[in-house]
């Protein structure tokens, strides 16, 4: 069922239920976000998509990226609140990760260039947790999670040990906004590739990659011929 | 024990069990909760009963061993029945006296009794208390009264009676209608109506639906729900089934942190025994309905009593909020309807159902309805658990109740609702306790904790703790939760040692209300609390940390100094010989000095002296 929505002043028709940065794209209105991807599941933790929204006569923010369009929402992407929301949540991932240029650039778009707190730490993972989220869902592996909690909170392998089922693809490097996922390949072993995430390394493929003289792969191949020649046999 | 299989075998059996009740036996309740048991009453219930042994009188006289009586500063607690004799402070080495001069000979012991501090009257039974006597016990009622351990118990105290009354009369509907109608609103801090949530899940599309009971309580200082499953596990199952026949659910969970292992004991007991006699499992009562109950330890996260976290960690997760809508009660475990509610919200259940809606109403304020149980601790005299009827003013709380602050010291404030909560004022200290009076002093009722403070405490300090305790227990998803704290545990800090500067309170009014607005669950949105609350209240103790360099309560290290007033010191060496820097000297009966160059202020001087010559500059 299509609902309309007011935003900023444009009537727009979506899908009810679906999230209020959709019509924000269908309005032509750019909305900042973090840790959003089109590919993933909402996950609604850097906030920064927030606007302002008028429900049932109650005016709040909701993070545009996982709350649910509904008939006769009003939404305003732009005000004051909403600024300065978004410039306090830069602000303070600028503290976290002050030589993070993606963040440096956002802060000078908002208009605060420096922060106004004083620590400064020297990370360069926001915590988005694109590369967890995107390791799982597309890619399908889950090689990395996040653990620990609160300000302990990290991305990591399991018990810091180098994965045993990451497959090197380097989505994760990929899809990183501040680029703090490194892949490097590593000098001693040729053709391994091996992805650095702070101080652990993940060992990918146990034949790195030597597909054509591997075991493992030969044998795999072969039960899947088996099972397409057994059902092609069928169909006949 | 004997299987339950209508609604008419349960009267029969509460009949059989109350007719085999022996009248002629004493009965000694012995409270063996947590509390009690840090006291030592596991090792009172030992000589109890070898002294019973020695006698040869275990026909005559029975131990029964209750939960929380709610006296706990006083543990261990025990009560002689048939006279209702009210014993604090028993010691091992008493349980001959009890038995031979109290039991057998009838004579009270003077020096077991109750004595009021202030009056320095003694106090012989519970109902002469005055810590009872302003309560209301109707949650609470059968904890310290009934063995928890055993099911005959509760239903000879009329427990599962509102059961047999909900399944044989009622509708589901009808029992919805009736706790919309009481006004009961949920008893873990968000004050949503109980009623109004069993509406939209009994209405949300799906065949399987759940009930969780949410048992995790995470707040410092706080443990009523936690003596609640200790002392009266059947009231939570009975409304846990209430509920789950009113919504149509047939399984339920409740969510205990492993911290709580008499309360996990007592619940799987309880469980077991409610499976034995049908009052659980399949065709409860005879009625054809299905409902089966499983524990679920939590490791001790305090955000996993939010609800999404909580659900999550059941599923088998590691516990994180998400974002709602979608609502529980649409989308909840496993994506099912599912109604999560405190464990005092169903132990509210039996009576609104028994006693019906108007009963329940007509108890409380015109927005909160019934009793609520507080857990009142710090630095007040009667430390333990109250159960109060809403509206009750902080005052009666705090000095009819809880007996005033420790030794002469002056009430500063009180902090009410866990971290999350606020710090009350002694200007509020008149408000009557509801959800929505204390929402607008800027604090929470939250689950029901009540840290009192008086002089000593620096309001800064406190709010720099809670802000410490929740900065190490937010899950961390959400940045303004997660970096604001941060940013505020920094603030405060600086502001603690001595480094605060002009701008300080504005920047953490700024974060608080971001924070508010934007975190992601109750957690981060309710985090502020103590900060925006202490700011708001005693402003001039940050001012004073700020900019004049001084914590007149004595707390923050670098902002203050210990200082001997000549006049009063009568110069008895006391803080001299003790002092572990050695840093006061004087002479015998002559005014001492401390050298503040050598003071590491750990205060042992200040609560030593009993002249109060030492001061706080």
């Amino acid at each position: 069922m299509k609902v309309s929505v007011i935003i900023d002043g444009q009537m727009v028709q979506i899908e009810q239920g679906a999230p209020i940065i959709d019509a924000a794209k269908k309005a032509g209105i750019f909305i900042p976000t973090l840790c959003y991807h089109e590919a993933l599941k909402p996950y609604g933790s850097c906030c920064l998509c927030i606007v302002e929204v008028i429900q049932d006569g109650q005016r709040r923010l909701v993070t545009s990226c996982n709350f649910p369009a509904a008939v006769g929402m009003e939404i305003f992407t732009n005000t004051a609140r909403v600024r300065q929301s978004r410039r306090m949540i830069v602000e303070l991932l600028l503290v976290r990760c002050p030589d993070v240029p993606l963040l440096q650039t956002m802060a000078k778009q908002m208009g605060t260039g420096l922060s106004r707190f004083k620590t400064r730490e020297a990370n360069e993972c926001i915590l988005c947790g694109l590369c967890v989220r995107f390791c799982e869902e597309v890619v399908g592996v889950g090689a990395i999670g996040l653990a620990n909690r609160g300000v302990d909170r990290e991305v990591a392998t399991p018990f810091k040990m180098a994965s045993d089922v990451c497959i090197g693809c380097g989505s994760c490097t990929y899809i990183c906004p501040t680029g703090c996922i490194k892949m490097v390949s590593d000098r001693k072993t040729p053709n391994l590739r091996s992805l650095k995430m702070g101080n652990c390394s993940l060992v990918p493929c146990p034949n790195s990659y030597q597909c054509e003289t591997c075991q493992i792969e030969q044998e795999f191949f072969k039960d899947i011929k088996r099972v397409i020649a057994e059902f092609r046999s069928k169909g006949q | 024990m004997q299987k339950i299989r209508t609604i008419s075998d349960l009267e029969d059996i509460r009949e059989s069990i109350l007719q085999d009740k022996d009248s002629e036996k004493t009965i000694i309740r012995l409270c063996l909760s947590t509390g009690c048991r840090a006291q030592k009453s596991l090792k009172v219930n030992e000589a109890l009963e070898n002294e019973i042994k020695k006698y040869g009188l275990q026909n005559k006289i029975e131990i029964k061993k209750t939960g929380c009586h709610g006296f706990c500063e006083m543990g261990p607690i025990m009560v002689i029945e048939p006279a209702n004799i009210f014993y604090c402070n028993v010691k091992p080495k008493y349980a001959g006296d009890i038995i031979s001069e109290t039991v057998l000979n009838g004579n009270v012991i003077n020096r077991l009794l109750w004595k009021d501090p202030l009056t320095k009257e003694l106090t012989k039974t519970e109902k002469d208390f005055p810590v009872y006597r302003k309560q209301r016990k109707n949650v609470f009622y059968n904890s310290g009264k009934i063995d928890p351990t055993d099911i005959d118990d509760y239903i000879a105290a009329g427990g599962y009676s509102a059961l047999g009354k909900a399944l044989a009369t009622m509708t589901p509907p009808e029992i919805v209608k009736t706790v919309v109608d009481s006004g009961l609103r949920g008893r873990g801090g968000g004050g949503f109506p109980t009623g109004i949530k069993w509406r939209i899940c009994s209405a949300a599309p799906g065949d399987i639906k759940y009930i969780i009971a949410n048992g995790d309580e995470g707040d410092p200082g706080a443990f009523m729900d936690r003596s609640l499953m200790e002392g009266d596990p059947h009231a939570i199952i009975e409304g846990m089934i209430i509920a789950a026949f009113a919504i149509g659910a047939n399984q339920g969970f409740i969510y205990i942190r492993k911290e709580y292992p008499i309360a996990i004991d007592h619940l799987s007991i309880a469980i077991k025994q409610a499976e034995e006699c049908g009052l659980l499992g399949n065709d409860i009562l005879g009625t054809g309905f299905n409902f089966t109950i499983k524990i679920d330890r939590g490791a001790g996260a305090f955000v996993c009593g939010e609800e999404t976290a909580l659900m999550i960690s059941i599923e088998g997760r590691s516990g994180i909020p998400r974002s709602r809508p979608p609502y529980p009660a649409f989308e909840g475990l496993w994506g099912k309807p599912t109604v999560i509610n405190n464990v005092e919200t169903f132990a509210n259940i039996p009576k609104i159902i028994l006693k019906g809606a108007d009963w329940y109403s007509s108890i409380g304020t015109s927005t909160s309805k019934g009793t609520k149980i507080f857990s009142l601790v710090g630095k007040v005299r009667n430390t333990g658990l109250i159960e109060v009827e809403m509206g009750t003013t902080l005052r009666e709380i705090i000095f009819d109740i809880g007996g005033g602050v420790r030794k002469g010291k002056r009430f500063k404030a009180v902090q009410t609702g866990g971290p999350s909560g606020g710090c009350i004022p002694i200007s509020r200290i008149d408000m009557p306790i509801d959800y929505d009076s204390l929402k607008d002093a800027g604090a929470i009722m939250g689950s029901g904790g009540m840290i009192v403070m008086d002089e000593t405490s620096c309001m800064v300090d406190v709010a720099r703790y809670f802000i410490n305790f929740l900065l190490f227990e937010s899950c961390g998803k959400c940045i303004p939760c997660r970096e604001g704290l941060k940013q505020m545990h920094h603030i405060l800090t600086n502001i603690c040692e001595g480094l605060g500067e002009k701008g300080d309170i504005e920047r953490l009014e700024e974060l608080a209300h971001f924070m508010m607005a934007t975190s992601l669950c109750g957690l981060g949105g309710t985090a502020p609390n103590p900060v925006l609350s202490t700011i708001r209240y005693f402003r001039d103790e940050y001012d004073a940390h700020i900019y004049d360099k001084k914590c007149s309560a004595g707390v923050c290290k670098n902002l203050f100094e210990y200082v001997i007033d000549a006049e009063l010191c009568n110069g008895c060496t006391i803080c001299k010989l003790k002092c572990p820097e050695k840093a006061i000297s004087g002479e015998k009966k002559k005014p001492h000095s401390i050298n503040p160059l050598l003071c590491i202020k750990c205060g042992i001087c200040f609560n030593l002296c009993k002249r109060e010559a030492i001061r706080v500059k």
